[in-house]
C-alpha cells in the first residue's frame, strides 16, 4: 500500500451567493507530484486553489493536508479554526499570485525574509541567509536590495516564488503566475518552476500555458463549470480529446493562438 | 494718504511674535501627535469591528466635523468646567480640544488609507501564515502610511493654522501676540503683515519636511 496523498480534496463545494462555483470536486495530490489545473475562465480553478490554503472558505466537503482538515476544526461548515491556527496551517502551503503581490515597502530580500523571520521565528541572520539562498536560486541575488517597483514583472514574480518557498512549504500553489507578464518574460518564470519541479516540490498549478502544462506536469486536470471534467497524465489527457467535446473546444482555442 | 509704514514698534516687540510662533508649533505638534494616536486607534478599530462600534466612531467623526472649531474651544474651556468639576489652564484646554478635533479628521484619513491597501497584499500576508496582528503590523500599516502621507501633510498644515484660534482664550500663541502688539501700537498693517509671513514660512517649512518624507516613502516611483 502506498503512502496516503499529501493533499486530499473530497466532495468540495463552494458558492458565492447564489452561484455555485465548485460542485463536488475530488482531487488528490501525492507528495512530489506536479498537478496542473486548466480550464475556461469561471470554471472554478482559482477558487479551488484558494480553498486549499483557506483564502476562500469552502462550504462542504473536505480538504486535508497530511491528514489534517485545513480550515475547520472537524468538517466543512462546522467550527472554523482560530486565526492563529489558520495562520500556522497556511504556513505549510506556499502561494504565488497572478499579480505578484510583493510588499511594496520592502526590498526583494526583506519580502523573502518576512516569512522565515515572523512565521518560522528564525533569528535575523538565519532569515537573511534563507532569503539570499532562494533569491540566488531564482537568479536574483544581485537584486536583493531592490524594491519591487525597481524590478521587472518577471523579476517580481521570481521574488514572489522565492518568498513562497522560503517557508519550506509542503505544497506550492501557483495561481496563473504568468498571466500578468509580457510574453518575453514568461519563460524566465516558468524555468524557475521547472527547476522546483525537478527538485521534487509538490505543486498545484493553475495556468493558461498549455504547452508548459504538457511538458512540466505529472498530471493535468481539466475543469469546467466547477467540476473536473477530465484528468490524467499529459499523454492520457490528450488521448481523451476525441471523446470530450469541451476539452477539444478548449484546447482548439489555444492551438489557434499559439503554435 | 498720510499712512507711513513703520516697523520699529513691531521689531521692538518681536519676542511676542517669535515666542508665539514657537508656542503655535508646540501646540500643533502635541495636538497632532495625540490626534494621530486617536485617529489611528479608532481607524484600526473601525475596520476590524462590527456595526455598533463603527456607528459610534462615525458619530464622533460626524459631530466634530460639523461643529466649528471655535465653538468647540469655547465649549471645552468655558462650558465643560461649569458642568463638571474639572480645572485646567487655557493651553491644556486648547490642546485637548485640538487633539479631539484633529483625531476626527485623522480617523477618516487613516481609515481610507487602510481601505486602500490592495486586497492582494493582505492575501499574500495570509498565505504566508502571518497572524492577523502580524498582517496589520508588517503589511497593512506600512502600506497605509505610504498611501496616506500626501493627505496627512495637508491635514497637518491646516491643523497648524488652526492653532490661531487659541488666541480667543488668551493662549499666547502667534495670533495672540499679534493682537497684543496691535492693541498697544495700532500698527495693524505692519503687525499682521509680519505675522502672515511667519505663518507662511513655518507652513512651508513643515510642508517641505513632509514632502521629503513622502519622497522617501513613496509606494511607486
Amino acid at each position: 500500500m502506498s503512502a496516503p496523498p499529501l493533499l486530499q480534496i473530497a466532495r468540495l463545494t463552494k458558492s458565492f451567493g447564489m452561484i455555485q462555483v465548485l460542485k463536488s470536486v475530488d482531487l488528490d495530490v501525492a507528495a512530489g507530484e506536479v498537478v496542473t489545473v486548466i480550464g475556461p475562465s469561471g470554471s472554478g480553478k482559482t477558487t479551488l486553489l484558494r480553498c486549499v490554503n483557506f483564502l476562500e472558505a469552502y462550504d462542504g466537503g473536505s480538504i486535508k493536508i497530511d491528514g489534517r482538515e485545513v480550515g475547520y476544526v472537524d468538517s466543512a461548515g462546522g467550527k472554523k479554526r482560530s486565526e492563529v491556527d489558520l495562520a500556522s496551517m497556511r504556513a505549510e502551503t506556499g502561494m504565488v499570485f497572478q499579480s505578484f503581490n510583493l510588499f511594496p515597502h520592502l526590498t526583494a530580500e526583506e519580502n523573502v525574509m518576512l516569512g522565515p523571520r515572523r512565521v518560522l521565528k528564525k533569528p535575523l541572520n538565519e532569515a537573511r541567509e534563507i532569503a539570499r539562498h532562494w533569491l540566488d536560486r531564482v537568479g536574483l541575488a544581485h537584486k536583493a536590495k531592490s524594491l519591487p517597483s525597481e524590478l521587472s514583472g518577471g523579476q517580481q514574480q521570481r521574488v514572489g516564488i522565492a518568498r513562497a518557498v522560503a517557508l519550506g512549504p509542503k505544497i506550492l500553489l501557483l495561481d496563473e503566475i504568468t498571466s500578468a507578464l509580457d510574453p518575453e518574460l514568461v519563460n524566465e518564470v516558468l524555468d524557475v518552476v521547472r527547476q522546483l519541479a525537478a527538485d521534487g516540490m509538490t505543486m498545484m498549478i493553475v495556468t493558461h500555458e498549455i504547452g508548459f502544462a504538457r511538458d512540466a506536469s505529472d498530471r493535468i486536470v481539466f475543469m469546467t463549470d466547477g467540476t473536473i471534467s477530465a484528468q490524467g497524465s499529459p499523454d492520457a489527457l490528450m488521448a481523451q480529446v476525441s471523446d470530450n467535446e469541451r476539452l477539444r473546444n478548449f484546447l482548439s482555442r489555444f492551438s489557434a493562438t499559439t503554435h | 494718504m498720510g499712512y507711513q509704514l513703520s516697523f520699529t514698534q513691531i521689531w521692538h516687540n518681536f519676542d511676542k511674535l517669535w515666542y508665539g510662533l514657537i508656542l503655535s508649533i508646540e501646540l500643533a505638534l502635541v495636538a497632532i501627535a495625540i490626534g494621530a494616536l486617536i485617529g489611528l486607534t479608532l481607524a484600526i478599530l473601525y475596520v476590524s469591528s462590527g456595526r455598533i462600534v463603527r456607528a459610534m466612531i462615525s458619530g464622533y467623526v460626524e459631530f466634530i466635523r460639523n461643529v466649528p472649531l471655535l465653538l468647540l474651544v469655547y465649549l471645552v474651556f468655558y462650558g465643560l468646567p461649569t458642568v463638571v468639576d474639572i480645572r485646567y489652564g487655557a493651553q491644556v484646554s486648547f490642546v485637548a480640544t485640538l487633539s479631539i478635533y484633529s483625531g476626527a479628521y485623522l480617523v477618516e484619513v487613516f481609515r481610507s488609507g487602510l481601505d486602500a491597501v490592495p486586497r492582494g497584499l493582505l492575501d499574500a500576508g495570509k498565505a504566508m501564515g502571518l497572524t492577523p496582528w502580524q498582517r496589520l503590523l508588517y503589511v497593512r500599516l506600512p502600506t497605509m502610511a505610504r498611501i496616506t502621507l500626501p493627505s496627512l501633510s495637508n491635514t497637518f498644515i491646516s491643523l497648524f493654522k488652526d492653532t490661531s484660534i487659541a488666541s480667543v482664550i488668551a493662549v499666547p500663541e502667534l495670533t495672540f501676540g499679534a493682537q497684543w502688539i496691535n492693541n498697544r501700537t495700532f500698527r495693524i498693517v505692519e503687525v499682521y503683515a509680519v505675522t502672515t509671513v511667519m505663518y507662511l514660512a513655518a507652513g512651508y517649512l513643515i510642508l517641505f519636511g513632509l514632502r521629503l518624507l513622502e519622497r522617501r516613502f513613496r509606494v511607486d516611483r
